[in-house]
């Protein structure tokens, strides 16, 4: 079996001011900036770009969460594609990535620009952003079973999981803490990071409890801002100024049941991980022990320690152990995570921040942050409950 | 310690459907409603009319006793919106019936920092419009 992700390659990436604002630019100036640094970075040209493709598309809300949908940034880049798509409803934000490796692996184009824009800072100045419904508005969807109960945003109704996992895993919160300390430090090293002061165990104790066990430390931050990347077919990435970096193995599965409200037993304190990374694995002769750097999705502090057992990096219930005092997770530990500061401290890219900083560890451009050793193969994960998407990328 | 609220803001409430009904309104005659296949006894929820597990189409409504497990909670001290109580509870419980029909819920009537893991609940009912939220307190309370 010939499994069509290790035909594509990532190529150039892109990525605007990230920012809490106040903004001078449109969520569509944004997305442009990240695009056409991603453009010229692969070597490429607007004209070879032949396919487009985003998570999630645009809401047609003013919530800051999709306020820019591949229409509107293929007209004004005015490239021609023979591929686009946005999508939603997949394996959390990477399902856009893996959408396109099937594009390219149909023969529909060659040069997929992908991307991810928030326009959430701003939005949020104007009402209670990211929420799943408001008062006075009838509820639909997935959600629509928490709607009376008060559960107005993700950090509470996630809360449930993570108090969950905590039950099962007696994982202590000074372990805890150290994914937000860890990630403060890094994000100390990255200049274009959003909270840049490093923050001590006292600091998160201090910090108020938003729903128990989740601190405010333990919440990623609102942006605004844009990334941007370009995932090529494999010959053709052989053609760009930078290393090939190859995507070694995906995982898109969901065989849990798809709710917010319904996750199985097991998932209500792992979310829908394992048989993600299962999958992924089953794709490649690489082990966990392979990975140099991992970039695992914090939307939440317990997302990333969900998937350091996930993953495979240690055995389920023992991430607190392996987090321990912080040192084995830390730049010059033995598996550096989240090396930007992640979305907990570098600010809310939703996994496509992981993606960029993944490319800059490959291609040894993290400066003051850079893991040492050359790193060649890193682990990327995205998303909290029902949702999960998880690939390796290697440079050959 | 504060109790957690059953009244004050008001309650967002569903966008009701031909099968989310029963679930909402059975609480106006203090019936807890789960969809359940009248072949095999398999609970349904989110309600709809076929049994996944030997694939009925006879799957209606039923009422459940309303007892149930707290299978995980969370209490919550941020007021996102003006006039927000807080803390309260929010909580998914296992109903008694079927550990796998989990139902999103406040438990009130006990101190906030009360409620856990494996705690016996009860169903009591509010009406927020045009539903009777299915709310839970601990046993004899
Ligand atoms: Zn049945």
């Amino acid at each position: 079996m010939e499994y069509a992700e290790k035909n594509t390659a990532i190529t150039g990436i892109g990525q605007s001011k990230v920012s809490r604002g106040p903004q001078t630019k449109s969520p569509l100036s944004l997305t442009i900036d990240a695009a056409l640094q991603a453009i010229e970075d692969a070597g490429l040209k607007r004209s070879d770009i032949d396919g487009m493709a985003c998570w999630p598309g645009d809401r047609g809300d003013d919530g800051g969460m999709g306020p820019v949908g591949v229409p509107m940034l293929q007209d004004a880049l005015r490239v021609h594609v023979n591929w686009y798509s946005n999508c939603s409803e997949t394996a959390g934000q990477f399902g856009a990535i893996f959408n396109a490796i099937g594009a390219i692996a149909a023969g529909y184009c060659k040069h997929v620009l992908i991307y991810r824009t928030m326009y959430q800072a701003t939005a949020r100045k104007a009402g209670l952003t990211n929420a799943s419904f408001q008062p006075g508005q009838k509820a639909k969807g997935n959600f629509a079973w928490y709607s009376p109960y008060h559960a107005y945003t993700a950090a509470v109704q996630q809360s449930l999981y993570f108090a969950r996992y905590v039950h099962e895993s007696g994982i202590k919160p000074e372990q805890v803490a150290m994914i937000s300390v860890n990630q403060r430090r890094n994000a100390s090293l990255n200049p274009a990071a959003v909270y840049r002061t490093p923050i001590t165990l006292d600091d998160y104790f201090n910090s108020p409890i938003i729903s128990t066990p989740l601190r405010i430390y333990d919440c990623d931050v609102p942006i605004d801002g844009a990334t941007a990347i370009i995932l090529s077919r494999l010959d053709c990435a052989k053609d760009g100024p930078n290393p090939v970096l190859r995507l070694e193995a995906v995982g898109s599965s969901m065989r849990y049941r798809n709710s917010w409200t319904q996750l199985d037993a097991e998932a209500l304190a792992t979310q829908a991980q394992p048989h993600v990374a299962e999958m992924m694995w089953s794709r490649t002769d690489l082990k966990p022990k392979d990975v140099d750097v991992a970039e695992l999705y914090d939307g939440f502090s317990f997302h990333t320690i969900n998937w350091l057992e996930n993953f495979g990096f240690c055995k389920r219930n023992e991430a607190g152990d392996f987090i321990g005092d912080g040192s084995r997770i830390a730049l010059e530990g033995e598996l550096p995570i989240n090396t930007n500061g992640g979305a907990l401290s570098a600010g809310r890219m939703h996994a496509y921040g992981q993606v960029h900083e993944a490319c800059v560890q490959l291609w040894g451009r993290g400066e003051a942050r850079q893991v040492p050793g050359d790193p060649r193969v890193a682990g990327l994960s995205t998303a909290g409950g029902p949702l999960a998407g998880a690939f390796l990328m290697v440079r050959d | 310690m504060t109790q957690t609220p059953s009244t004050g803001l008001p309650r967002p409430t569903p966008q009701l459907d031909i099968d989310t009904e029963p679930f909402w309104t059975g609480g106006k005659d203090g019936k807890l409603l789960i969809h359940r296949c009248q072949d095999c006894g398999y609970r349904v929820h989110p309600p709809t009319t076929f049994c996944p597990t030997c694939d009925g189409r006879n799957v209606i409504p039923e009422a459940v006793s309303g007892r149930g497990t707290v299978v995980s909670c969370t209490v919550n001290h941020k007021q996102w919106l003006p006039g927000l109580p807080v803390p309260y509870v929010l909580a998914f419980v296992a109903i008694e019936e079927q550990d796998d029909v989990r139902l999103v819920t406040n438990i009130t009537h006990c101190p906030a920092e009360d409620v856990h893991i494996g705690q016996k609940v009860e169903v009591y009912f509010e009406q927020a419009a045009d539903i009777w939220a299915p709310l839970f307190k601990p046993v004899g309370a």
